[in-house]
């Protein structure tokens, strides 16, 4: 575990991995650390916003280190199932990148249990981890300048769906209904992270 | 009460203190990029700081509000007039109704802030009225002939009638802090940092400031998994030219960050327009490590 000055009131705290990440996001939200105002988890990374009138980098990494980082499984959190019709334009292109037919390609995406670890990209935009290896595809050489709200789409090790309409250059599986995003609710995203996620598939 | 927009000027919009504790949800804090002015404007009117007024970029803003109110310009200073006759800045300035209050292009600095007393009062989007121009979150930028309510007043009347401004220098000195990625570089593109000048290009809008001088040289050549940035932050891509990070930046950036703006001279940086050169300096690193 490194501890990085990240300013005068952040420290970026980099991990091994993101299994790390998950877990030590989760272990400081269950016991907070003195003065520590937010954490913004990423691939290999935490920032840990501080209140520097309360405490300080040195302390902070002092602190990390004496701290056991605990399990990522957040028990307080329901799982959220999403309910996704897999018509994606890109089902076929994942197949043939895969060498799976279309068929296993989906029911490799449903039997996966899937965690948020980090947003990013767009407001709500989740990054799911949990896809089965054989589902890792690299991004559209080109993306799309319009990819509509509630596209179900993969890329690299993560799953997503799009909160909102935007451009995108992740391969489209399918497509939900399920209000990711709503400004109106709190919090705006189904998808927070440490969220676990399952897909569920539904008939057109 | 409704504040109308007669002109925007190059780009308005409405800015409060933004967004904070959101960015763990891909939501950015946005809010007033000299939140030093946004403050000074609203307690010039007698508001809360926090209260939303309108940020005029290279001024060029003209408003006018139907029923008689009281504001306050702050920020970059620039000619002022209400009614056709001139108006002082940085201080408490009754308009009647129907008066057009009208912004020149300012002398210095980028952004000029327009508090009303009562604060301009659009819906909350996720507990703010700032517009993040990158994320498309609060109202859109302001155009011809949009019509903002006005709130109404909730504290007593100001007791101050002018705040002093320092005058806007020419070069902007930067204190920074190196890290989180300065191992990243070679000591000759740490040094070349602070060695500047660094010009402000016209790349320059409220996500960030594209800079031009010294090439920030890598020593470490392999990509960057994204991680999640803070305002102030200078992230060097790979033509080794930095981006100083403003109020709408992204949450997450794939470029390693040199080096970040101390608090203190954030609100220097927002005034920073192109053609103007800025010099970094580093801060204590071991002092600002030991606070608290």
């Amino acid at each position: 575990m490194l501890v990085l000055p990240c300013g005068e009131h952040s420290a970026l705290v980099e991990l091994s991995d993101l299994t790390e990440v998950l877990g030590l996001y989760a272990t400081l939200r269950r016991e907070p650390l003195e003065g520590v105002t937010e954490l913004v988890p990423a691939a290999r990374t935490l920032l840990v916003r501080f209140d520097r009138t309360v405490t300080g980098v040195d302390r902070l990494a002092a602190e990390l280190r004496e701290r056991p980082v605990g399990p990522a499984e957040d028990h307080h959190r329901d799982e959220v199932k999403i309910e996704v019709r897999y018509d994606g334009e890109d089902l076929e292109e994942v197949a043939s990148l895969s060498g799976l037919p279309v068929r296993e390609v989906v029911e490799r995406h449903v039997a996966a249990a899937y965690t948020s670890a980090f947003c990013g990209f767009a407001p709500g935009f989740a990054y799911l981890v949990g896809l089965d290896r054989s589902l890792w595809v690299p991004r559209r050489d080109s993306p799309r300048t319009r990819v509509p709200t509630g596209a179900v789409a993969i890329a690299d090790e993560y799953a997503a769906v799009y909160p909102r309409e935007s451009p995108g250059g992740w391969r489209i599986i399918g497509h939900t209904d399920a209000p990711v995003w709503d400004l109106e609710r709190t919090p705006p995203t189904l998808l927070a992270p440490g969220t676990p996620v399952r897909f569920v598939e539904v008939t057109p | 009460m409704t504040l109308e927009v007669l002109s925007p000027g190059p780009l308005a919009t409405v800015q409060d203190l933004g967004r904070p504790g959101l960015a763990h949800l891909g939501v950015g804090e946005s809010g007033a990029a000299d939140r030093r002015s946004l403050r000074l404007a609203n307690r010039l009117v007698g508001n809360p700081e926090s209260a939303a007024a309108v940020e005029a970029t290279l001024g060029g803003l003209a408003v006018r509000f139907d029923t008689a109110v009281l504001v306050a310009l702050t920020g970059a200073p620039c000619p002022v007039t209400a009614a056709g006759r001139p108006a002082a800045m940085y201080a408490p300035l009754p308009l009647r109704a129907g008066e057009t209050l009208q912004l020149g292009m300012p002398d210095a600095g980028l952004r000029t802030y327009l508090a009303v007393r009562g604060g301009i009062d659009v819906p909350c989007v996720l507990g703010s009225r700032s517009t993040d121009t990158m994320a498309s979150l609060g109202p859109p930028p302001l155009g011809p002939g949009a019509r903002l309510p006005v709130g109404a007043p909730t504290r007593p009347h100001p007791g101050v009638d002018v705040a002093p401004q320092a005058p806007y220098a020419s070069e902007i000195r930067l204190d920074v802090v190196l890290g989180p990625r300065e191992d990243w570089f070679t000591a000759e593109g740490l040094a070349a940092l602070c060695h500047g000048p660094y010009t402000v290009t016209d790349k320059c809008d409220r996500v960030g400031i594209r800079l031009d001088g010294p090439v920030l040289t890598r020593r470490i050549e392999r990509e960057l998994k994204p991680e999640a940035t803070v305002t102030g932050a200078l992230q060097v891509p790979p033509n080794g030219q930095p981006i100083l990070f403003l109020a709408d930046h992204p949450v997450t950036g794939g470029y390693p960050v040199i080096a970040v703006l101390a608090e203190d001279d954030l609100h220097l940086a927002a005034q920073a327009r192109p053609g103007q050169r800025l010099w970094f300096r580093t801060a204590g690193r071991r002092r600002l490590r030991n606070v608290g």
